[in-house]
């Protein structure tokens, strides 16, 4: 089937098997490997993107789903060399070890940011319960989260 | 993980779906969010050989306040009934239980017609809509017929919809200021309920149900006896698994669930004033 789909700005069109997942889709068809797979069973949210403006996880949507649609991966938050104030925060803070979850956290982050400007703690906990962090970063995380939604990010 | 292969076709409306329905029948299954469907497909527990994208069908996302009841259309999705003030206002317990499924991403997703028809015993929608005695409407291409959700869950993942229906709207009758209270038990956030208790109370009765402890969401019809006949909460939470057979699995033991099931009703009747 014939798609098409706004990633970052930037319209790709692929002739696509159905089943397809939009992970594969995005990394295999349009190169962006930023986008991370975890668990593959929509648990641990490695795999965080936006659709139209929402995160979602990326493993448990087909990319025919997203035809038509707007898709922003980890690579079209940052504008030129200047990190989005999201990335930046996690990089002051400290909020990552291996790296492996912060793809899927960093968009998480943003968007829960956009439904809850000004979070509590608990607000942000509960807000990325759906992503995981196996080196238990969780604490530099939140800081990050919260200091973003602060604006204490340059 | 890579479900096997399917044919995949769009409806653009209600009709369109249907008609597809009724060519392919059992061989197709419906995709809304997919946040059921997609999971099985991937572990290849389902593997239909057709899927009828209703993903589009803006016109089943709603949620109208309907005068005696709220009409929540198939299509909304769980982070819509989240927000909704309609549903803030008038059911309450139904808007709190959406803000309990999955997370973030599953809720900006996932659809209450999806979960229903999906109709997991672990899932905690079905119990709030059968404690608040909802009914369903389904459309097929003979027309249109209400279920109650008390006769709507026939098995495990199985519901009354016949191959060639489709869940259209979910009525729930509005609380009128009756006191409500919801418990989920899990080991993790953003899990399934171990067993989860959804209740509320008014001046007129009670619904109370159970998420997790039987093939099916069920109604702990021997705690809104008990309540009828004036029992406290914690007297009436002594029934709470009364003619229950919950399962077992790597989390919990019949009777653990049974146990969990007294102290989760106990909870939510206190939260909700009994």
């Amino acid at each position: 089937m014939k798609i098409s789909v706004e990633v970052n700005g930037q319209t790709y069109s692929h002739d696509v098997e159905p089943r397809l997942l939009l992970v594969h889709y995005l990394r295999e068809s349009c190169g962006l490997t930023g986008t991370n797979i975890g668990c593959d069973t929509s648990s641990c949210g490695a795999c965080t993107v936006h659709l139209n403006g929402e995160s979602v996880k990326s493993c448990t949507m087909l990319a025919v789903q997203a035809d038509g649609q707007q898709v922003t991966t980890i690579e079209g938050l940052a504008t030129g060399d200047e990190l989005h104030p999201m990335q930046q925060a996690f990089h002051e803070n400290h909020a990552l070890q291996c790296g492996y979850c912060t793809p899927g956290m960093v968009m998480a982050a943003v968007s829960l940011i956009d439904e809850i400007p000004n979070p509590t703690e608990q607000d942000v906990r509960i807000g990325l319960e759906g992503n995981l962090c196996r080196c238990t970063g969780y604490h530099n995380i939140v800081k990050a989260v919260l200091a973003y939604a602060e604006g204490g990010a340059k | 993980m890579i479900p096997v292969a399917f044919e995949y076709a769009r409806a653009g409306s209600v009709d369109e779906a249907l008609s597809l329905l009724g060519e392919h029948g059992d061989d197709a299954k419906l995709l809304a969010g997919g946040h059921s469907l997609l999971p099985l497909m991937k572990l290849r527990l389902a593997a239909p050989a057709m899927l009828v994208d209703i993903g589009r069908l803006n016109e089943l996302s709603y949620i109208r306040d309907a005068g005696d009841h709220v009409a929540i259309g198939a299509l909304t999705r769980h982070r819509d009934i989240e927000i909704s003030d309609v549903l803030a206002q008038h059911a309450p317990l139904l808007s709190h239980t959406a803000e309990h499924v999955g997370d973030n991403q599953v809720r900006h997703r996932g659809t209450i017609g999806g979960s229903v028809s999906h109709a997991d015993p672990a899932s905690d929608l079905p119990a709030t809509l059968l404690a608040m005695g909802a009914t369903l409407v389904a459309r097929s291409a003979s027309g249109e017929r209400t279920i109650a959700a008390t006769d709507f869950f026939t098995g495990f993942l199985e519901s009354a919809l016949e191959p060639t229906e489709l869940l259209t709207e979910i009525r729930v009758p509005k609380l009128n200021g009756a006191g409500w209270g919801f418990q989920k038990f899990n080991r993790r956030a953003q899990d399934w309920a171990i067993v989860g208790v959804s209740a509320w109370k008014g001046a007129n009765g009670s619904g109370v149900a159970l998420v997790n402890m039987g093939s099916t969401p069920v109604r702990a019809s021997a705690v809104e006896a008990a309540l009828a006949s004036g029992a406290s909460a914690a007297d009436a939470a002594e029934h709470a698994a009364d003619g229950l057979e919950p399962p077992a699995d790597l989390n919990a033991s019949p009777e653990y669930r049974r146990h969990l099931a007294k102290v989760l009703v106990r909870r939510a009747l206190e939260a909700a004033g009994a």
